[in-house]
């Protein structure tokens, strides 16, 4: 690595090259973005049980990934930038997670 | 004497620079960068590693809620069926409108459209500031209902909920004295989730006008992009907050499971 001077980082073979997301991109993110909107507000209204709140969930994570991939470009960066954002949520889910022990640790539904 | 010749002649040296590598050299191109794209990833990197503090101080705020729902699971019900669905819809979709207006001016600061850019932000602060008006309504709602936790706060509709006159029936599970008090909680944490929120939001149309006027005087129609892109990605962040606290304060208790 030494003997190049390499400061843009182009000859590693991890380096993204700058890319400028077209406006289709965005119209479809947004189109999609909104179809789950009205997606996870309909199945509020149906009786789906102990279901209803992981649904709902699902809906919510998936809209935030693709939030973070397209219109936050995580898709398009190094993987600098992609093992950071990473590392962040999975510290987050470690914490609640352990936070939460006792409710793991007993029978599921009976607390 | 070498410092003096240099200051009166102080673009000498830049201008070799350039010309030898035949890109042109970006005012707010920082000496210890040793490229355009090093300064880029450098501040996106950092703008992520706040973004990740945010995710922890927001993260506290959704852990009190998970935590404080199963304790008072029949109060955060009740009380969170008195959030309009309607409305907390229409501000997603208005938010998301926000943030897709935001991703374009992004781009138009790419290709170096200045007039693109100033729109694209103007639309970002129309919606945004959209979402606050909805988002005052709702707060001037709940202060006319006295469902603002404190001394003001009333319990006597959670307790005897109204009668719907249809079916002579309950329109909500009348609560219990005890747990009728936890629907405080609820909207204490109500406040504060989506208070924070508001605040955030607050703070970035604040931001929105400052960089409104700078691209207006075309500072980021010439290749530099890094406090646009940087502030999208906050607002964008912003967003997916809401995505969260939508379905948890709104949706997931109209049919509690059990």
């Amino acid at each position: 690595m030494s003997e190049f001077h390499d400061p843009s980082n182009v000859l590693n073979p991890e380096h993204a090259d700058h890319q400028i997301i077209t406006p289709l991109t965005y119209g479809m993110v947004f189109a999609t973005l909104l179809i789950f909107t009205g997606v996870t507000v309909g199945a509020a209204y149906i009786d789906l049980g102990i279901f209803n709140p992981v649904v709902a969930l699902a809906i919510a994570c998936f809209k935030a990934v693709v939030v973070i991939l397209f219109f936050m470009h995580v898709k398009y960066q190094s993987n600098l930038i992609k093992l950071t954002v990473a590392a962040g949520f999975f510290t987050f889910i470690v914490l609640i997670t352990m936070t939460m022990s006792d409710y793991i640790s007993r029978a599921w539904g009976l607390w | 004497m070498d410092n003096a010749i240099v200051a009166t002649r102080p673009h000498t040296h830049e201008t070799a620079v350039a010309a030898e590598h035949e890109h042109v050299v970006l005012p707010q191109h920082r000496h210890h960068f040793e490229t355009k794209e090093q300064q880029r990833e450098a501040a996106t990197f950092g703008m992520w590693l706040f973004l990740l503090t945010e995710i922890m101080f927001f993260g506290g705020l959704f852990f009190a809620y998970l935590l404080y729902r199963n304790w008072y699971h029949d109060a955060f019900v009740v009380s969170s069926n008195q959030l309009s669905i309607p409305l907390g819809a229409a501000n997603t979709a208005i938010l998301i409108t926000s943030g897709f207006f935001m991703a374009l001016a992004v781009w138009a600061a790419e290709v170096q459209k200045k007039r693109l850019l100033v729109i694209f932000l103007v639309l970002t602060t129309v919606f945004g500031v959209a979402f606050l008006g909805i988002k005052a309504v709702e707060y001037h709602e709940k202060w006319e209902k006295h469902h603002i936790p404190g001394s003001h706060f009333d319990v006597s509709e959670f307790i005897n909920p109204p009668i719907n006159p249809k079916t002579g029936k309950p329109t909500e599970t009348p609560l219990a004295p005890d747990m009728a008090q936890k629907t405080q909680v609820f909207f204490f944490l109500y406040f504060a989730m989506t208070g924070m929120h508001a605040f955030h939001m607050i703070l970035g149309i604040g931001l929105l006008f400052w960089l409104t006027w700078r691209a207006n005087r075309g500072e980021f129609s010439a290749g530099y992009v890094a406090p646009i892109e940087n502030f999208g990605l906050y607002w964008h962040f912003v967003d997916i907050v809401w995505l969260f606290l939508f379905p948890l304060l709104y949706l997931i208790n109209r049919h509690p499971g059990y």
